[in-house]
Order: structure tokens, then C-alpha cells, then sequence
């Protein structure tokens, strides 16, 4: 076959002088016929009809109760595997911390957001029910990415990703959290999704 | 004297002057009623709720979007006709109101021994009038977006002087109708022909014309060429701020009422009543106002549903369905009137 430019190709002479089949679209392909262009009286009446149809249709959204979340006073719930701000947990009997300052943590986060500095439990300062604590726990939610590795990570489950997800600040420094602001209760609660909801 | 009574002139100087404040103040509280209403209601048309911030239910929404507008610096585009950039917006809100004033609210009514008409005029030529301020209206439209400097205005200020004679001829046309029927160009004239029964029945073509060129006159979704965002940012108002777009923004929504009231008051019966309910006289303007609110909604429920026309459609629509359609009914009104006159 000659591919001169200007040449008319037909793809039924194409597939033969190929010799391949004729790729076929499938049972599931849905074909959609056009109707030739109506005219006048045809139109209008069409367009009638159309635009009654569409104004039937925003009548109904206008007789139901708008959908709206009034965001700031009515929060969305969220799932309960929803991964929002980082917590920090401890003991409920002992009051212990979980966190044993291993790092393992901060070695999995890919945003390189959490500084961890351990340091040794004494008996007169107990702090964690292992042998070290973390001195310093920080978490830089600025750069943090929210992937929940650090909670997989964690062999003492001692952080979990909470669900707080309102977390703007006026400051970048504010979005350090450290050790106490992660171990303190939420100041606010987000709400959680119902099963079936 | 005699000459005045002639021309329907009876009342005194004093109540023109009293009324002409009345129509103003009425036009200036109705605008922020429909801008509220439109917000509101395409708000529910999207299944949301609109403005329901400012005030209780949002109920001082258009005074904060006012007050944001008039507190403005009054920009003006280097490229811009001066006078003609200042001139443009007052064209348009005077023409509105000057529209409104010939909307009847009620019959000549006795307040306190004085017969007063509850209209700004009526003038033998009701119809007439309203199409003399509808075309220096667009007026308003077209210096403002050639004064302006800038193609999208000029761009938009065009496809609006072509919009408004297109439609203008079949709105015209679809008067005619009742015109014919009633006898009488009196906008009063042809309320009172309406006893019998709304010209909405026997001209529902004319009414439906009238509605849909209605539509492209006050330049409201789905005609809303002249302003289309998407491709000319705002269309003959782009280079306007502040009390001047202000004023365009009043000028349209009172547009939108102009139009109402008129379909009120030659097809849907004015003041009257169906099923013979004579209410007293004071009722009158409320009934006008309430059927008003109606078309009004229809207004915003249309703008809620359809999609902008593309151009030509607008134009083949424009001359090739409605007038001829206006053309057929108003022959076809005035071979029946002659022939059940006989």
C-alpha cells in the first residue's frame, strides 16, 4: 500500500491489506442513535418539552430540604478508620506512657515529620512502662502527609492517628505538636460515623 | 382644564409628585426583596440554602452587597468615555423606573375625597410607552459597554442592542393580541377588559411569547448573553464597579419586575380577582404585588434550569419561531374578533 499524503485510506481496505480482523467494540457497548436535526415546529415543540421537563426537575430539588452541612456548627462525621491528628496514648491502669522511644516511627515516616529523643526510665522518674521513654515527641503536622505508617510502625500502638482534621493555625510553628499536646484529650470532639450511616 | 381632563389628566399636581416618590420608594424596596428572593431560591432550586449568614435567615444579605458596592471607589478604565462611562448606568435605572411608573396597582380609587389613580401614569398608549423606555434602555446597555473601552464590554454591549431588537419585535407583536381584543391601549383599559376572563387564556400564545421575549428584554438567564461570564468575563458592565455597577444591578432586577408587573397586569387579570371576588379597594395593589412575585419566581426558577443559548441559536429562535408565531396569532386574534364583532 502506498501512503502518498492525500491519499484516501478506508479503514475496511486497511484491516484487509493488513490482513488483521476488525476490532469489534462488544456486547456491552451502548450505541447511541442521533434523530436528524428537527426543524421548526419539531424543535419548538421539542424544546417545550425539554424545558418543562427541566423545570420539573429543579421543582423537585426546591420541594426537598437542602443537603448543605452548615460546616462550622455541624461537623461531617468521619469513619472510625478515618486517619486525622496523630494521639499518643497511655496505660489506662498504670498511667504509663506507651511510647518507649524506639523511633521506629520516625524512621517510617516518609515525611520525615516526627523528632523523637529518648531517654532512660529511672525509678524515681518512671515515665513509660519500658525501659526508655521519649524525652521529646514531636510531631510536625505541617509536613505531615497523614499516611498513618507511623501507627502500623509502632509495636506498642502507643500513637494512632485520631480523628481531628481541623488543624489550621496562624502560625507554622503552632503545628508542632509536642509529647503533651499529642497525649492531651481533643478540646473538641469530632464527630463519628454510625454503622449504616 | 378641560383640556387635561381630556388626556385623563384629573388629579391634582401634588399627587403626581406624592405618587412619582411613592413608585420610587416602592421600586427601591421591591430590588432588594428579588435580589434576597433570587438568592434564596436558586440556593433551594440547588438543594442548598443560600445566604443565611447576614442577619436572620440572611434577611440583611442585600443591604451588606449594597452597602460592599457603595462603599466602592468609583473606577474608571483609562481607555473609557468619560461622561458617557458616568452617563450609561443612570440611563438604565431611569428607564427602569420610568417603566414602572405605568403599572397599575388599582383602579382610580377615593382617598380622603380625592380620586387617585393607583398608577404613576396611564397613558393612552400604555404599550407604546413601554417600548419607548425599553429601547432607550438598551441605551444604557450599549454606551455602557462601548463607553467602557474594553472588547468584552463592547462584545457584550453588541450581542445585547442585537438580543433586544430581535426580541423586542415579537414582544410588540404579542401585545398586539390583546390589544386587538381589548380595544383599548390603556394599560387600565385592558385590566378592566379582563373581567370576563384573563387574557392569559385566550392569548396564551401571546402570553407565552411575551414571556419568553420577556426574558431576553431584561437580558435574564437562559438570554443572558450579554453578560455571559464564562466567555466575556461580565459583558457591557465588566469595567463597572462600585455604586455604578450598583446601579446596572438595579436597573436589571427592576427590569425583571417591570416585566412581571406588565405580564400581571395584561395577561394574568392586574387587580382582579378570579371567580367575581370583589376585595376592597386597598387589597388592589396587593393582589398586583402578589402576582408580580409569581412571574418574578417563574424568573428565577427559569434562570435555576436552563443552560445559556449559544448565539445563534438565540437569533434563529428569535426570528425564525417567535416571530413568525407572534406574527400567526395576532392575525388569527384579529380575524376572529372581526368575525364574532358582526
Amino acid at each position: 500500500m502506498s501512503a502518498e499524503p492525500g491519499d484516501e485510506q478506508h479503514p475496511e481496505a486497511l484491516t484487509a491489506a493488513l490482513n488483521v480482523t476488525a476490532w469489534s467494540p462488544g456486547e456491552d457497548v451502548i450505541e447511541v442513535k442521533r434523530t436528524p436535526a428537527p426543524g421548526a415546529a419539531r424543535g419548538t415543540w421539542r424544546t417545550f418539552r425539554e424545558t418543562a421537563r427541566g423545570l420539573m426537575t429543579t421543582f423537585g430539588r426546591f420541594t426537598e430540604a437542602p443537603v448543605t452541612v452548615e460546616y462550622p456548627e455541624e461537623k461531617t462525621p468521619v469513619y472510625p478508620r478515618f486517619r486525622g491528628r496523630h494521639k499518643l496514648h497511655r496505660f489506662e491502669d498504670s498511667g504509663l506512657e506507651k511510647c518507649v522511644g524506639c523511633s521506629l516511627c520516625a524512621a517510617a515516616c516518609p515525611a520525615d515529620c516526627i523528632r523523637v529523643v529518648a531517654d532512660e526510665n529511672t525509678p524515681e522518674n518512671r515515665v513509660s512502662a519500658g525501659e526508655r521513654y521519649a524525652a521529646v515527641y514531636e510531631i510536625n503536622l505541617s509536613r505531615c502527609i497523614f499516611c498513618g505508617y507511623c501507627e502500623i510502625a509502632c509495636p506498642f500502638d502507643a500513637i494512632t492517628m485520631g480523628h481531628d482534621y481541623e488543624l489550621s493555625d496562624y502560625d507554622r510553628s503552632d503545628l508542632i505538636f509536642t509529647k503533651e499536646m499529642l497525649l492531651a484529650e481533643p478540646l473538641e470532639r469530632t464527630p463519628l460515623r454510625n454503622e449504616g450511616e | 382644564m378641560s383640556m387635561l381632563a381630556l388626556v385623563g389628566y384629573y388629579e391634582p399636581w401634588w399627587i403626581q409628585i406624592i405618587k412619582a416618590i411613592v413608585i420610587f420608594a416602592v421600586g427601591l424596596q421591591l430590588v432588594p426583596i428579588v435580589l434576597l428572593a433570587e438568592r434564596k431560591l436558586l440556593g433551594r432550586f440547588q438543594a442548598r440554602y443560600g445566604p443565611n449568614r447576614v442577619g436572620p435567615y440572611g434577611a440583611l444579605q442585600p443591604l451588606a452587597d449594597i452597602l460592599k458596592l457603595l462603599t466602592k471607589e468609583q473606577f474608571r478604565p483609562s481607555t473609557s468615555a468619560g461622561l458617557l462611562f458616568a452617563l450609561a448606568p443612570i440611563i438604565s435605572i431611569v428607564t427602569a423606573v420610568a417603566a414602572f411608573a405605568i403599572i397599575p396597582f388599582g383602579p382610580v380609587l377615593d382617598i380622603f375625597g380625592t380620586p387617585v389613580g393607583l398608577y404613576g401614569v396611564d397613558p393612552s398608549v400604555g404599550p407604546l410607552y413601554l417600548f419607548a423606555f425599553g429601547a432607550i434602555a438598551f441605551y444604557g446597555i450599549m454606551l455602557g459597554g462601548w463607553s467602557s473601552g474594553s472588547k468584552y464590554s463592547f462584545l457584550g454591549a453588541m450581542r445585547g442592542a442585537a438580543q433586544l431588537i430581535s426580541y423586542e419585535v415579537a414582544q410588540g407583536l404579542a401585545l398586539v393580541g390583546v390589544i386587538i381584543t381589548a380595544q383599548t391601549l390603556s394599560l387600565t383599559g385592558i385590566v378592566t377588559a379582563q373581567k370576563g376572563m384573563w387574557y392569559v387564556v385566550p392569548q396564551v400564545v401571546g402570553f407565552l411569547i411575551f414571556l419568553v421575549a420577556g426574558f431576553a428584554e431584561t437580558n435574564r438567564a437562559p438570554f443572558d448573553l450579554t453578560e455571559a461570564d464564562a466567555e466575556l468575563v461580565g459583558g457591557y458592565n465588566t469595567e463597572y464597579g462600585g455604586g455604578r455597577f450598583a446601579s446596572y444591578y438595579f436597573a436589571e432586577y427592576l427590569n425583571v419586575l417591570v416585566v412581571s408587573g406588565i405580564v400581571a397586569t395584561v395577561f394574568l387579570g392586574g387587580w382582579l380577582l378570579p371567580f367575581g371576588i370583589h376585595p376592597p379597594g386597598w387589597v388592589d395593589p396587593f393582589v398586583v404585588l402578589f402576582k408580580m412575585g409569581l412571574i418574578t419566581f417563574l424568573f428565577i426558577w427559569v434562570r435555576a434550569t436552563l443552560p445559556r443559548l449559544r448565539y445563534d441559536q438565540l437569533m434563529s429562535f428569535g426570528w425564525k419561531v417567535l416571530l413568525p408565531l407572534a406574527t400567526l396569532n395576532a392575525l388569527v386574534t384579529a380575524i376572529v374578533v372581526v368575525a364574532t364583532h358582526q
